[in-house]
């Protein structure tokens, strides 16, 4: 079947479909009659793709007529590798899967086995544990801004401004767990090692010096003539559309949907917060970057009021039994809202040392479920930025 | 929020005909899901997101779980007639003997959708859905025409597990290459014998190396002759 055969084909099931489900396909665009149809195989080793990652593109001229997105280049069956391992095994693996924010894949999984288990978290770990959850949301912001504008053609600069700031929060990460990106540091029950007085000294001297960097990317971003053309009324998604769809994260609070789930499921202590919920108002590119640098102003207000908080007290619960662990047959689903939208993990116990099913929920993959919606109709340059608006990381989503 | 026999019910009185089953789940989360009947599945579905109360507009996770056949051991007394010789008279005795009975449950894929509303901002509640076996039996109906975004993680499902999702509009292979014949996340999938020499063989990998050359040459397939006598 040819292409042109295969888009009549499949207008004529849109309009089926939309007398029955209504909304729930991407749109069709009827392609112009004189114009010959291109298709292109963007990735999977395109420079706008951030890894290995391909999206098969149909074009009339410029135009996105249909773009469909394959991945799996980077998939290394991460689920059965937690299967076949005791539950403490995989916390250095949760490392690998968005490798910008493993201390939120740590929390995350660390959360569902403390549901399945029935476990508490002193206090004291609770505090870590958001202080280094902030921490790594606005240094994955920063990079992910950088990145967006890079895509633009903004060669380097933005992008290294992000990356001399996300260097400081590193070294924390460094000085704290003894590695920069896989932390592995988050225990079922508590934290690995306790914090020091003057890592905290050294933490509240980063924090204060962040504002300061938001400010200084604001003047060089905000108001960017070439930002505000290519970013305004580009990639919208509507919000119906993206609570339907599973979106999650700055995504969907850009569409002006007023989720996130650290209000929602008060996980952890952020009820003692106070902190506001940035929402966007149309959805584009632009509300998302905006987003994302509100969202990182709010976590250094967080950060302000934890770090002048932090109690005394133990780390691990001591009841709590890290080696030969094994919970009660059930089952579980924990989630906490990453930096990248809800990562979850899905947790069935058999009685067993080893998870008898191990499922994550990858906000990264689940975000991409819509992409050909809100490419379609853009022209081929728009969808480098509309990709890159989603803020992916591969190892994440190929799992 | 509503308890799991509380939206049952709601669910029976809106759906009729619907058969729901509440599966308790007897860890400290307390996660209680509902098992759906396949006939009624996109029905209730569509209920759970429009009504008005439960509003369950957001689909977080959907995952595919793999139950093995079962094999039960039971021990039952049965009272058997036994021929005796008692006294040298042959005589027919009633006697209870212990008998041991094994019969096999057949095993099933599950799918499980975690759902939550954000317009209410409540959750989770979790629907379940089961094939009627491993083997030739392994369609469900799909809910990604209620909700859009079960559409990358039911390929997924149908991808690592083998479930048919009927009514999925465009259910194709998405982590493993399309060529790709198993399922891996199977608890019964075993690897392919798809091993490659390495210069550094040794120990492990020296034994499954030389299986595999065997192996090879058993087929008289091509590279049985390899040279690699490295390892």
């Amino acid at each position: 079947m040819t292409v042109a055969e295969e888009i009549s084909e499949s207008i004529a099931r849109a309009q089926i479909e939309e007398k029955r489900e209504g909304w729930n396909r991407p749109p069709v665009i009827v392609p112009q009659e004189d114009g010959e149809l291109l298709e292109l195989a963007m990735g999977p080793h395109h420079p706008s793709t951030h890894g290995v990652f391909r999206m098969d593109v149909t074009l009339d001229g410029e135009r996105v007529i249909r773009l469909k997105p394959v991945f799996g280049y980077l998939h290394r069956n991460h689920e059965k590798l937690g299967e076949g391992q005791s539950y403490l095994a995989s916390i250095p693996y949760t490392d690998r899967l968005d490798y910008f924010c493993s201390l939120t894949n740590n929390w995350a999984y660390a959360l569902a086995v403390e549901k399945l288990s029935g476990q508490a978290v002193p206090e004291r770990a609770e505090y870590i544990r958001v202080i280094l959850a902030e921490l790594t949301r606005i240094q994955n912001h920063a990079a992910s801004i950088g990145f967006l504008i890079q895509e633009m053609g903004a060669s380097g600069t933005p992008l290294m401004y992000a990356f001399r700031e996300r260097e400081k929060i590193l070294d924390l990460f460094e000085s704290l767990t003894g590695s920069r990106m896989m932390c592995n540091y988050m225990r079922f029950g508590g934290c690995r090692v306790d914090i020091s007085e003057p890592w905290l000294e050294q933490a509240r001297k980063v924090v204060a010096g962040l504002p300061r960097f938001v400010d200084e990317f604001e003047n060089l971003l905000t108001t960017n003539e070439i930002l505000l053309a290519r970013c305004q009324g580009v990639g919208v998604l509507k919000p119906d559309l993206a609570v339907n769809s599973g979106v999650t994260g700055p995504m969907l609070r850009a569409s002006g949907v007023n989720y996130d789930i650290r209000k929602v499921d008060h996980y952890g202590i952020y009820d003692r917060f106070k902190f506001r919920v940035p929402l966007g108002d149309h959805g584009d590119i632009y509300d998302r970057y905006m987003v994302r640098i509100l969202e990182m102003r709010e976590s250094v207000h967080i950060l302000e009021q934890a770090l002048n908080e932090v109690p005394a007290g133990p780390i691990m619960d001591p009841k709590a039994k890290i080696r030969g662990f094994r919970p009660k047959p059930g089952e579980a689903y924990g989630r906490i809202e990453a930096p990248k939208g809800e990562l979850g993990f899905y947790l069935i116990s058999d009685g067993g040392a080893n998870p008898y099913r191990y499922r994550i929920r990858p906000p990264s993959f689940i975000n991409l479920t819509i992409l050909e919606d809100m490419c379609i109709g853009h022209n081929v340059a728009d969808v480098v930025l509309i990709f890159g608006s989603v803020d992916i990381v591969l190892g994440e989503v190929d799992r | 929020m509503k308890t799991v026999e509380e939206i049952k019910t709601a669910i029976e009185a809106a759906v009729p005909g619907a058969r729901i089953e509440v599966i308790p789940n007897p860890g400290p989360s307390a996660e209680h899901s509902l098992l759906l009947d396949h006939e009624h599945a996109l029905d209730v579905a569509r209920f759970l997101r429009d009504d008005a109360e439960l509003a369950l507009d957001f689909p977080s996770n959907v995952s595919g779980v793999d139950w093995l056949d079962k094999e039960i051991v039971e021990k039952i007394k049965v009272k058997r007639q036994v021929t005796k010789t008692v006294d040298g008279v042959e005589q027919t005795v009633e006697e209870t003997v212990d008998e041991t009975r094994k019969h096999i449950e057949p095993g099933y894929l599950e799918a499980v959708y975690h759902l939550y509303s954000v317009a209410r901002k409540h959750g989770p509640v979790v629907l379940r859905m089961r094939t009627v076996n491993r083997t030739d039996q392994t369609e469900m109906p799909s809910l990604t025409p209620i909700w859009r975004g079960a559409e990358f993680q039911e390929r997924e499902v149908f991808d690592l597990f083998g479930i048919v999702f009927t009514g999925h509009p465009d259910l194709r292979r998405i982590l493993m290459w399309d060529g790709f014949k198993d399922y891996p996340m199977r608890k019964d999938y075993v690897e392919p014998d798809d091993f490659e020499w390495e210069p550094t063989a040794h120990d492990e990998v020296l034994k499954r190396a030389q299986a595999h050359r065997a192996a090879l040459a058993a087929a008289g397939g091509e590279g049985a002759d390899a040279t690699h006598d490295g390892c």
